[in-house]
């Protein structure tokens, strides 16, 4: 469903990968413009015509995607130097040429594609769930009031979209850190009331190795949240929690919750 | 380093960053600025440290200052190292103190160690430390120059660093704390540069 021919062309510079740990390439793409377009669109036309600027055949580009409205963090990349959502990212906003890389402080699988699997991992190692499972019906658990929910609302907004790993200055190959995004995760998780009743056990977590305590404060996290989430409080926050757990541990005699 | 330990360091890093080698540096820093009133209330000002007892002066040296320095600093640079910067694409205030905070954490493992042989260990060997040998090593305009840029580092690393172990330790949550502590550490500065600039220039001029 092509629109009418505007007769604009949008220029579009993309750092390819083929392969895994493969040498990467820029290429140079014309995009018929169409008002309204995405970058995601930009991309589809691309795939659609695999054909550089300059009139060469290139393979289409990779990249992931899936909600389309900036709720599942899937399509997030490099634009212009900054990381965001490329579906939520609209053309007419960019400057061109609109330069595109993959987030590359993850794996880059190919392209504009990289796996995110370490912030997944980042996840279950903090248990950022409630767990309420058992082998007979548990009952209802406490009341958290609304004002706290609409609180832990703000917190819970987090797509794992990777940006903030993305921007962070202590996230890469070289090191080992969690991230700001699952940290974020243990702070919403702790608030929960019943979440609570394993609080220790993410604070624990948290304090391994690659931890909290890797954080140096840039603060490039909250500035770079497409979800306006407070990363650096909650990093702050843990901070306290965990100071208070690491007494406990030492001087204390039941360190539990 | 044995598995899990790491929260530990760090949080003994920040801690021994402020005590006890942020609070040597100001005692430091304040001995110094008796060399505005010139070469004979400098000399009877750091004579005092004389009086110590020289084994309970050593023990005091190796236990306040050599071996937390030298954590921080060890432990420091690899911090430095693991830190990937990106202040071209994000150049917030915060992300250029993180970056400058190490660079000028690194500049001060060089400059410390260069002026610990300069200083302490020519003393080891039967120098006096007193107006005369700093007189002496500031003659040499690039060696002033050199002095004044480990002075600045080391009070913007610990003013910047104040602000750090706040937030690391939980002290700070909210912006408004944490933005006031930037004002806080950021007047620490200042006080802090103006009487080591001071001082050292006193002894070239």
């Amino acid at each position: 469903m092509e629109t009418a021919n505007t007769g604009r062309m949008v220029d579009v510079e993309i750092l390819r990968q083929d392969t895994e740990n493969g040498a990467t390439r820029w290429e140079k793409f014309k995009v018929p413009y169409r008002p309204g377009m995405n970058v995601i669109s930009a991309l589809m036309h691309i795939q659609k015509y695999p054909e550089t600027a300059d009139g060469k055949k290139t393979t289409p580009v990779t990249w992931d995607m899936n909600c389309l409205e900036e709720v599942c963090g899937a399509c997030s990349m490099i634009i212009n130097g900054r990381p965001q959502q490329s579906c939520s990212a609209l053309v007419d906003k960019l400057t061109e040429p609109i330069r595109l890389e993959p987030m590359a402080t993850f794996p880059v699988v190919r392209d504009l594609q990289v796996d995110r699997s370490r912030m997944f991992n980042a996840l279950k190692r903090v248990k950022a769930w409630v767990p309420i499972d058992g082998t007979y019906e548990l009952g209802e658990g406490p009341r958290m009031p609304e004002r706290k929910r609409q609180w832990a609302y703000e917190l819970s907004k987090c797509m794992t979209c990777g940006v903030c790993m993305e921007a962070c200055p202590n996230v890469s190959e070289k090191a080992s850190f969690i991230g700001p995004a699952p940290l974020s995760q243990v702070r919403l998780f702790n608030t929960h009331p019943t979440g609570a009743m394993n609080k220790d056990e993410r604070l624990a977590a948290i304090m391994g190795d690659g931890g909290l305590a890797n954080c140096g404060n840039s603060q490039n996290c909250v500035a770079a949240c497409p979800k306006g989430i407070p990363l650096t409080t909650s990093i702050a926050s843990l901070n306290r929690a965990t100071t208070v757990q690491m007494f406990k541990n030492f001087f204390g005699s039941d360190h539990m919750v | 380093m044995s598995k899990d330990r790491e929260f530990l360091w760090r949080r003994l890093h920040s801690l021994l960053g402020v005590i006890p080698v942020g609070l040597f540096l100001v005692f430091h820093l304040s001995l110094n600025f008796t060399a505005i009133g010139g070469e004979e209330v400098y000399n009877d000002a750091t004579g005092l440290m004389e009086l110590v007892p020289h084994s309970l002066l050593l023990l005091m040296e190796w236990v306040i200052i050599y071996i937390p320095l030298l954590f921080h600093a060890l432990y420091g640079v690899y911090i430095a190292f693991t830190a990937t910067h990106n202040t071209k694409r994000f150049s917030t205030f915060r992300n250029w103190m993180f970056r400058i905070q190490r660079m000028t954490g690194i500049f001060l493992v060089i400059f410390i160690a260069w002026h610990i042989f300069q200083t302490r260990i020519q003393k080891a060997f039967g120098a006096t430390v007193d107006w005369n040998m700093m007189e002496e090593i500031v003659d040499n305009p690039w060696m002033l120059l050199f002095y004044i840029l480990g002075i600045l580092s080391a009070t913007f690393h610990l003013s910047n660093g104040i602000w750090s172990f706040l937030v690391s330790w939980g002290f700070t949550q909210s912006k408004s704390s944490q933005r006031v502590a930037t004002y806080v550490s950021m007047a620490i500065f200042v006080i802090l540069s103006v009487m080591g600039v001071v001082a050292i220039c006193s002894f070239a001029i």
